[in-house]
């Protein structure tokens, strides 16, 4: 009992290695290649292939608990919508996903005044409600969102002109956190009204929303965590805070693998010097 | 004053960032400190949110704007203060009329979706020819995607001993679970380090100025 505990390493000093080995390739940067992957590539296809003028929801389904990881990659996905010149129309289901929408929005007119509010994007802002209120936004859109986010009647924005349900939008794409979100974008959107929707998800979510990506296209593609939101900023050629985190990724998890090695060869010896009865 | 006001926000994120990670090394006033101020926040952050964005809009405007038209919206309301006689003792079985109402109406619309999303959907997408692919990546895939659904449910079917090619079946079943748990381990893991990258560039980057935010 008393070789095992000497053997026990005192945890803080690998929490202590990680802050390093995170902290460092931020400030000194490595450039590791980052691959992309297909669930990427049909998320990004799935924008280029969509014509100018379209019109599509992006929905902020988190708040500030998942913007390291869910920020990069709806940012992205929202200037890659600018550029193709697709409208933007954005919609939460959690609160404060209206204020993570505005603040990519005012970063990205910051860089490009072009792009106007009320014409190329609106945010309609928070509803409660869940998949209740997704059912009523395919039956009836105009009912459940009457207005944006400021109380200004959608009927003034022209983005707004035209729609009346999912038809008249050619895909949604959810930035989800858990729920109510991209899950049930999947069940109503696509399983009911039949409509592509995408999405990214937190990487702690992804294991129980990949199966949506299968043969019955419930999801087209899927940007799973900070990896997948560095691949998307690797294919619409904006590098972000993704791209800059992925060398801290690798080396997290290099520090994680090793000592993940290390604590099973302990575990072994022991196991063996237990057998021979040290 | 926006300005001063901005910098002051990043100077008490990066103090409370620092509050909550000195937890690590071990419990201290001011890790409890950051988190009750947290929790107070959150708090009263929801209760100002529950008024303004969910009741104010869906309640009160409605029914002060034109009550003929919305006073059915009164039954939600009278269902919703019903919910509170919990709070009180002697009358607090009321409370389970409104509470019999929710899980019967969640019930009833979730059972719907989830058996086309989740049952119905995921067994179509599972019935593929596995050797049509455009490459014998796809093929593999399909293969283990097969193979590794129905041995997954051969062994949740607990109705009959697991012996024989039942069980070897089975026992297949149980390493795509462990397979899958492991994948669940892995994006976990690189959540978490994804929070701490986001809180590293906050502070190397929005406080320090070190690297570009």
């Amino acid at each position: 009992m008393a070789t095992a505990k000497r053997k026990q390493l005192d945890r803080r000093w690998l929490f202590l290695l990680l802050f390093v080995g995170v902290a460092l390739p931020l400030i000194f940067v490595i450039g590791f290649p980052i691959e992309t992957t297909e669930n990427v590539r049909m998320v990004y296809n799935l924008v280029e292939n969509t014509p100018p003028n379209s019109k599509v929801i992006l929905s902020f389904d988190y708040d500030p608990g998942s913007k390291p990881e869910l920020h990069p990659m709806a940012k992205a996905m929202m200037q890659h919508c600018f550029d193709r010149d697709i409208k933007v129309i954005v919609t939460a289901l959690w609160p404060m996903g209206v204020q993570m929408a505005e603040e990519i929005f005012s970063d990205i007119q910051s860089k490009n005044p072009d792009v106007k509010y009320g014409i190329d994007y609106v945010n309609l802002g928070f509803k409660s409600g869940g998949i209740v209120t997704i059912q009523s936004m395919g039956k009836q859109f105009r009912e459940v969102f009457p207005e944006d986010m400021n109380g200004t009647s959608i009927d003034e924005f022209p983005i707004m002109d035209g729609i009346k349900n999912f038809d008249n939008l050619s895909f949604v794409c959810s930035f989800s956190a858990g729920d109510p979100g991209i899950k049930q974008w999947v069940q109503v959107t696509h399983d009911k009204f039949n409509r592509p929707v995408t999405g990214g998800v937190t990487g702690v979510s992804a294991p129980s929303i990949l199966p949506y990506v299968n043969a019955q296209q419930q999801l087209t593609g899927l940007l799973a965590g900070l990896k997948a939101a560095a691949e998307y900023e690797l294919l619409s050629k904006v590098p972000g805070t993704a791209t800059s985190g992925m060398d801290a990724q690798s080396i997290a998890h290099l520090i994680i693998i090793i000592f993940i090695v290390i604590g099973n060869i302990n575990f072994r010896r022991d196991k063996k010097a237990e057998k021979r009865g040290e | 004053m926006t300005h001063f006001f901005s910098v002051l926000g990043i100077w008490l994120g990066a103090l409370f960032t620092f509050a909550i990670f000195s937890f690590l090394y071990k419990d201290n006033p001011f890790y409890k400190i950051a988190e009750q101020i947290f929790v107070g926040l959150s708090a009263g952050y929801w209760f100002v949110y529950t008024i303004f964005f969910i009741l104010m809009p869906n309640l009160f405007n409605p029914l002060l704007q034109d009550f003929a038209v919305n006073w059915i919206k009164l039954i939600p309301a009278v269902l919703g203060i019903l919910m509170l006689l919990r709070l009180i003792p002697s009358i607090d079985w009321v409370s389970r009329f409104p509470i019999a109402l929710v899980i019967g109406t969640t019930s009833g619309i979730f059972f719907l979706r989830y058996l086309k999303s989740d049952v119905i959907n995921q067994l179509t997408a599972t019935i593929m020819n596995p050797f049509h692919g455009a490459n014998w990546v796809n093929v593999v895939g399909q293969i283990l995607l097969i193979v590794g659904t129905l041995s997954g449910v051969i062994y949740f079917y607990f109705s009959k001993k697991h012996e024989g090619a039942f069980g070897v079946t089975a026992k297949i079943g149980i390493y795509f679970l462990m397979v899958s748990f492991g994948a669940a381990f892995g994006y976990t893991a690189m959540a978490r380090i994804s929070l701490l990258i986001g809180r590293l560039q906050f502070l190397l980057g929005d406080w320090l100025g070190i690297i570009n935010p």
